[in-house]
């Protein structure tokens, strides 16, 4: 039963956590470096959430080598590929948003949302 | 040549995206004429491919000859048809019309400037197009990165928005890849068309029942569906005023499209979570478009006001779309059309007034009607549109939902419409009241020195757009019965 619960699905209950965890964090930090490293925590864990789907115990590398194919043990290898692309997009909405940060920082001085909103307003 | 239109409607404008920049080393006349060239070039095929899909079916092409459901396929239907007609042309109006606002740039300014607004345009594109719903996912981030670096453009303001907007809409983007993530678990599939046929026989699964929460969440976000529509005003307020018609008119109907995708075309079924889906979508929307038409009313800047005003408006699609029958739909689908055509008009007008006089407040609009005669009629027109009075487009979109809502039985969405119709009226009357009958003091600061009341470049976009109104306008029934009942679940063939 544990044992059972530990390897099926207690995977997923971490997913879960740690995708949660950085929507709190985007939420609840005031700071937009932090809101950004919280933003990246959450991507991270949707990646990890396929590649799990991917994954299965004893499998193999997807690849025929000489006759010996073994195609019921391969590792699905389209969740990775799609996670691939989704670090591309993670790491690029990242390098806009460092650069976006380095914007804020040289006119206003500094990164804290409420004291930047408070002087946008005015 | 012929056979390949679906694909250049995404190739043509993602190439001349990356030539931009070089080639705007070497002239930056040129890089103008190939971004117009470019999106010309998409608009046409979009159109070639509408009338080949209204006329022999819906149009699967496989990209790089892999059969789907292994490759990729675009389909162009009736609806992503439309949709990409609609996307291309707003696209085109608006790049022949931020010419002007990029003068004072310099070449690499431009080129950037250019090749992000064509990848825009292809990211929109793109997603309409696409059959395969990771590909999808792929164009929605395309677009929105451009869309952060556009609204970046605008300013210091605009920085921080476009922050918050690129936090806000990656969690919207992680919940819909989630969403997919789900379906392809217990499907094992990617194709629109492969997911339709195999749902269905699952359709009471919780699996599909989280999957459905998540594109409600994430495409709700992305669309600013209230109330989620937190980032959108700042985002649509800030943004470079070049871009910011493009932006505000069609970047939010495009995941309105694909709650329509897929909760009409993909996941369907008689029972199941997406009725219930819908509805609580509905009551939201409803609720957005009151709050966004008092909002609207509160505000002191046009392009804020419009920026409220678009809540309340992406509420109308999503109340058609919750009303979900025939009358309903195509009073969704002639909205997605006019909204997007009435809101890049109406940003236009307020580049335009920006352009001329430097003011964005609506009490510095006094008199500006003697000034600028031909915008301040595209402004009337669009104006009207978005009150709802006929014979402009934006009455038979809410009269087909009326009918819709009607049919129904679903009174609470009539009541709704007509007061939000009423508030309308109250905050467009305010701005036409100052255009034509205040006068102005101290008198207006003129930035103008050639005769025409705008450079020509954007007079042209402005009033096509005014008169396109009209034109949906009169027209409407014909594009009703040779266009739109195709492009609705059950119509066509």
């Amino acid at each position: 039963m544990i044992q059972e619960f530990l390897a099926g699905s207690l995977i997923y209950w971490l997913i879960a956590i740690l995708f949660l965890l950085g929507i709190y964090g985007i939420l609840d930090n005031n700071n937009f470096m932090k809101k950004l490293m919280a933003m990246n925590i959450m991507q991270v864990a949707v990646i990890l959430f396929f590649l799990v789907l991917g994954q299965k115990s004893g499998g193999t590398l997807p690849i025929m080598i000489g006759h010996d194919n073994n195609v019921d043990l391969y590792i699905n290898p389209l969740p990775h590929a799609l996670m691939l692309t989704a670090i591309v997009v993670s790491l690029s909405t990242t390098g806009v948003a460092l650069a976006l940060l380095m914007r804020i920082q040289d006119h206003y001085g500094e990164i804290e949302e409420d004291d930047i909103l408070r002087r946008m307003n005015k | 040549m012929r056979e390949q239109l679906p694909a250049l409607i995404v190739v043509v404008p993602l190439l001349a995206a990356l030539a931009s920049p070089l080639v705007a080393y070497f002239s930056t006349t040129l890089v103008r004429w190939l971004s117009i060239a470019a999106i010309l070039v998409a608009h046409l095929s979009s159109i070639g491919s509408l009338v080949h899909a209204l006329t022999q079916g819906t149009w699967h092409y496989h990209f790089g000859g892999w059969a789907p459901p292994w490759g990729i396929e675009y389909v162009i239907d009736p609806l992503g048809g439309v949709m990409a007609v609609l996307i291309s042309f707003v696209s085109l109006v608006v790049v022949v019309y931020s010419g002007p606002f990029l003068k004072e740039y310099d070449w690499l300014k431009k080129g950037i400037y250019y090749a992000l607004f064509t990848l825009l345009t292809t990211g929109l594109l793109g997603m309409v197009v696409t059959g395969d719903v990771f590909n999808f996912y792929v164009f929605l981030e395309v677009s929105s990165l451009t869309g952060y670096a556009l609204i970046a453009a605008g300013g210091n303001r605009a920085t921080v928005a476009a922050f918050r907007y690129l936090l806000i809409g990656t969690i919207g983007a992680s919940f819909y890849l989630l969403g997919i993530g789900y379906l392809y678990a217990i499907t094992g599939s990617l194709n629109m068309a492969d997911l339709a046929e195999k749902i269905p026989l699952i359709i009471d699964s919780p699996v599909v029942l989280l999957a459905v929460v998540m594109f409600v969440v994430g495409l709700g976000t992305k669309m600013a569906l209230f109330p989620l529509h937190g980032w959108q005003p700042d985002a649509y307020t800030y943004s470079h005023p070049a871009a910011a018609a493009l932006i505000a008119g069609v970047m939010a109907k495009v995941p309105a499209y694909a709650v329509l995708r897929f909760f009409f075309f993909i996941i369907v079924g008689s029972t199941g979570p997406v009725q219930s889906a819908l509805e609580v979508m509905g009551w939201l929307a409803a609720a957005g478009i009151i709050v966004g038409s008092i909002m609207a009313i509160a505000q002191k800047d046009f392009r804020r006001m419009l920026a409220y005003s678009s809540v309340a408006q992406i509420g109308y699609i999503v109340v058609g779309l919750a009303i979900g029958n025939t009358f309903g739909l195509i009073g969704a689908m002639l909205h997605f059309i006019n909204h997007a055509i009435m809101k890049s008009c109406l940003f236009l007008v307020a580049g335009g007034v920006k352009f001329r006089t430097g003011e964005h407040a609506i009490e510095k609009y006094a008199e500006l009607s003697r000034k600028m005669p031909l915008t301040m009629g595209a402004f009337l027109i669009a104006a009207l549109s978005m009150v709802g009075l006929p014979p402009t487009a934006g009455f038979f979109s809410k009269w087909y939902l009326v009918l819709g809502a009607l049919e129904a039985g679903k009174w609470p969405y009539v009541v709704v419409i007509i007061i939000s119709s009423l508030l309308n009226a109250v905050y467009f009357f305010r701005i036409i009241e100052n255009a034509y009958m205040k006068k102005a003091s101290p008198p207006l600061a003129d930035k103008a020195s050639s005769t025409l009341e705008l450079p020509l470049q954007m007079l042209v976009p402005i009033v096509v757009l005014g008169l396109g109104i009209l034109v949906l306008g009169i027209f409407n029934e014909q594009l009703v019965s040779q266009v739109l009942q195709y492009a609705i679940p059950g119509g066509g063939r």
